[in-house]
């Protein structure tokens, strides 16, 4: 078995550090994620799971250690500067543009990653591409119907399917979804995970998420953060079968999730 | 449901065309040369409004010092119209607008590129700090701004084109009308481009713009740099029209001027500063002829509007529409005409005591006795203050009976309406 090298990792974290004053949210995470796969972040609250998407996604930038997409250091980074290398990240408390109408928040994702940038020589109507590939996402997260509605205006749900659409409609390869279903209805949750599932086929997914029916539902591997640090990153039946997991959090959890 | 067309209807096609009429009759209507000073101004003042707009209402961009774009453009302009009288430069006058709007683009170049690199509150204090510093520099350097006196010049330059030579009042007009109408379209265009969209996702939501891999600081300054190139259009047409500039043109109150007639007319419609800049006009040729309190009467309408109607008169026309659009106006002009009674009952009682304090402190040198709406007040009489406050106090407690019933109504209206939406989408 040969060692893979760097750029066979999607994502790569290697000794993360983030301290808030003296507080260290994180403290030495590293985590190494194959392109492809799909990989559910869990761990109790305070854990540091949000500060770790927080610092992948450019938020915040680390306090020490390093952070790779493909291979490519992007600690440090500006958030726009990691989005047009190809990853995107979705919000767990819904971040819209809650004065634009549903089709131009989708279509605001779209413009850069079609090379429209900071166009003001051309017409949005002329965008042929630009326009079709915004309604092609509407139809994906379902929301042709409400095309017109200010996204302030949406139901709960539509919100945060609005939120996946806007963090997928730029076509990143890499994809981080921070609680998608926090806050929703058994059932809501269900056509949800069916959803997330349609639309990140052939791309990384990191998620964050609490429903450990969505966890085990969803993902290929588990990473298990506790107090800023990875105990386990494996498949699913081996962590649940991991003693330290265990111990440390999942026990009770994961007898109720299943 | 079908995609709504983003090409421009027919019915747009028509407002543009009624706009460029309008343009082009309004001086054929009121023929005297006060109206055409005042249609010029209007002109000018549409242009620095909706450019001023690209920052408040498109971009969420509270700049309190604006006027140093326009202004800075009406000085250039007015040494680029001088130095081609001297023979040193060879432009012609109908370009002098554009020499002004390079010079606001220039500013704003060098100037935003520090005021843009932060938004919110500090965005704003930064562009009154140098709305400052740009106000104090002009009676520092008068070589460059004139000092006191400002800066002169005529703009009958140059061999006449076609027998324009642009001395005459209402050839400056049409060449104001004609700018205003290019750049009035030009910045309409520009909210349909990828760039003014991105410009309405910072508004509002600077954070989430960053995740969708557009830099705001840079979606800021492209807008500020645009918005300082009309704004220094209009001041190259200020400078043409006047054929004077003096450092209030880059003023603090020049600058609160657009904040608060954008406001008036209308932030979050690209369509609401037109109106605030006719009533800008009205207010600072009209009214500051009617009342020596003008601008007492200004501050207390902003304050009215800010509390009751923050999205300006547009957003009131907007919304009135909405209701006829649904046929139901009719309902609310039997509270409209009441509320504009009490209204102006009120005012009348306001006004009276406002100008008697104004009259004590101004004018006491002629007596106590002033006229008011063809009655003789005692600013000094205990009758004419307990008369005033007597109407005021009836007009005020009139309006509040006459409101709830409109605003019953209004809610039920838009009940109905909201129902009616349900209904139409189901079906």
């Amino acid at each position: 078995m040969t060692t893979p090298t760097a750029s066979d990792y999607a994502v790569e974290l290697r000794d993360l550090r983030k301290s808030f004053g003296k507080t260290e949210i994180i403290r030495g995470t590293s985590l190494a994620v194959k392109a492809g796969e799909r990989v559910a972040i869990i761990g109790p609250n305070g854990a540091g799971k949000s500060t770790l998407f927080n610092l992948i996604s450019g938020r915040f930038g680390p306090t020490s250690g390093e952070i790779r997409l493909r291979g490519e250091r992007i600690d440090g980074k500006a958030p726009y500067e990691i989005a047009r290398r190809g990853l995107a990240r979705s919000f767990q408390v819904s971040n819209l543009f809650t004065r634009l109408s549903v089709f131009e928040n989708v279509r605001c994702a779209v413009l850069w990653s079609m090379g429209y940038r900071y166009a003001f020589w051309r017409f949005l109507a002329d965008l042929k591409d630009a326009n079709e590939r915004a309604e092609q996402v509407l139809k994906m997260i379902k929301l042709e119907r409400r095309r017109n509605h200010l996204a302030m205006n949406l139901t709960y749900a539509e919100q945060r399917a609005l939120e996946i659409g806007i963090t997928i409609a730029g076509g990143a390869d890499v994809v981080l979804l921070d609680e998608p279903t926090a806050g929703m209805s058994r059932s809501e949750t269900a056509r949800f995970v069916e959803l997330i599932r349609e639309i990140t086929v052939g791309k990384t997914l990191l998620t964050v998420e609490h429903d450990m029916g969505v966890v085990f539902g969803l993902a290929d591997k588990i990473a298990v953060l506790v107090y800023g640090e990875v105990i386990a990153f494996d498949t699913p039946d081996a962590v649940r079968a991991n003693p330290r997991v265990q111990e440390a959090y999942l026990g009770s959890v994961l007898a109720q999730g299943h | 449901m079908p995609a709504t067309s983003e090409h421009l209807t027919r019915r747009d096609w028509i407002v543009w065309l009624g706009f460029a009429a309008l343009l082009v009759v309004a001086p054929l209507l009121w023929r005297s040369s006060f109206a055409q000073t005042m249609l010029s101004q209007i002109g000018i003042a549409i242009i620095a409004c909706l450019a001023y707009n690209m920052l408040l209402g498109q971009g969420g961009m509270l700049s309190f010092g604006h006027a140093v774009y326009s202004g800075l453009g009406s000085f250039i302009a007015i040494h680029a119209l001088n130095l081609t009288a001297k023979g040193q430069l060879g432009i012609p006058v109908s370009l002098m607008p554009l020499v002004g709007g390079f010079a606001g683009l220039f500013f704003a170049a060098i100037l935003g590129y520090v005021t843009t690199k932060k938004s919110g509150t500090t965005f704003a204090m930064i562009t009154l700090g140098i709305g400052e510093l740009v106000a104090s520099m002009s009676l520092m350097i008068p070589e460059f701004f004139g000092g006191e006196g400002g800066i002169q010049g005529n703009r009958v330059v140059g061999t006449p084109v076609l027998g324009v030579n642009f001395g005459p009042q209402i050839q400056i007009y049409y060449l104001i009308a004609l700018y205003c109408f290019i750049s009035t379209a030009a910045m309409y265009a520009l909210t349909r481009t990828p760039l003014g969209r991105i410009l309405n996702a910072v508004r509002d939501n600077p954070e989430r713009v960053e995740f969708v891999g557009y830099s705001t600081q840079h979606v800021r300054y492209l807008a500020f740099m645009i918005s300082g190139f009309f704004s220094g259009i209009a001041g190259g047409l200020g400078a043409l029209n006047f054929e004077i500039v003096t450092s209030e043109v880059v003023g603090a109150a020049r600058s609160g001027g657009y904040l608060l007639f954008v406001f008036l007319g209308g932030a979050t419609f690209f369509f609401g500063p037109i109106i605030g800049a006719v009533l800008l006009v009205i207010a600072l040729v009209l009214l500051s002829e009617l009342t020596k309190a003008w601008l007492l009467y200004l501050g207390i309408v902003f304050l009215i509007m800010v509390m009751y109607a923050p999205g300006g008169l547009a957003s009131l026309l907007m919304m009135n529409l909405r209701v006829a659009a649904f046929g139901k106006l009719h309902r609310l002009w039997r509270h409209y005409v009441p509320l504009a009674i009490a209204g102006l009952i009120a005012l009348a009682g306001a006004a009276a005591m406002i100008e008697m304090v104004y009259h004590l402190q101004l004018s006491q040198a002629l007596g106590p006795e002033m006229q008011f709406l063809g009655l003789t007040l005692d600013a000094t009489g205990a009758t004419s203050w307990l008369g005033a406050l007597a109407v005021f106090a009836v007009g005020v407690g009139l309006f509040e009976w006459v409101r709830r019933g409109f605003g019953r109504e209004w809610n039920r209206i838009q009940e109905e309406i909201a129902a009616e939406i349900v209904r139409r989408e189901a079906a």
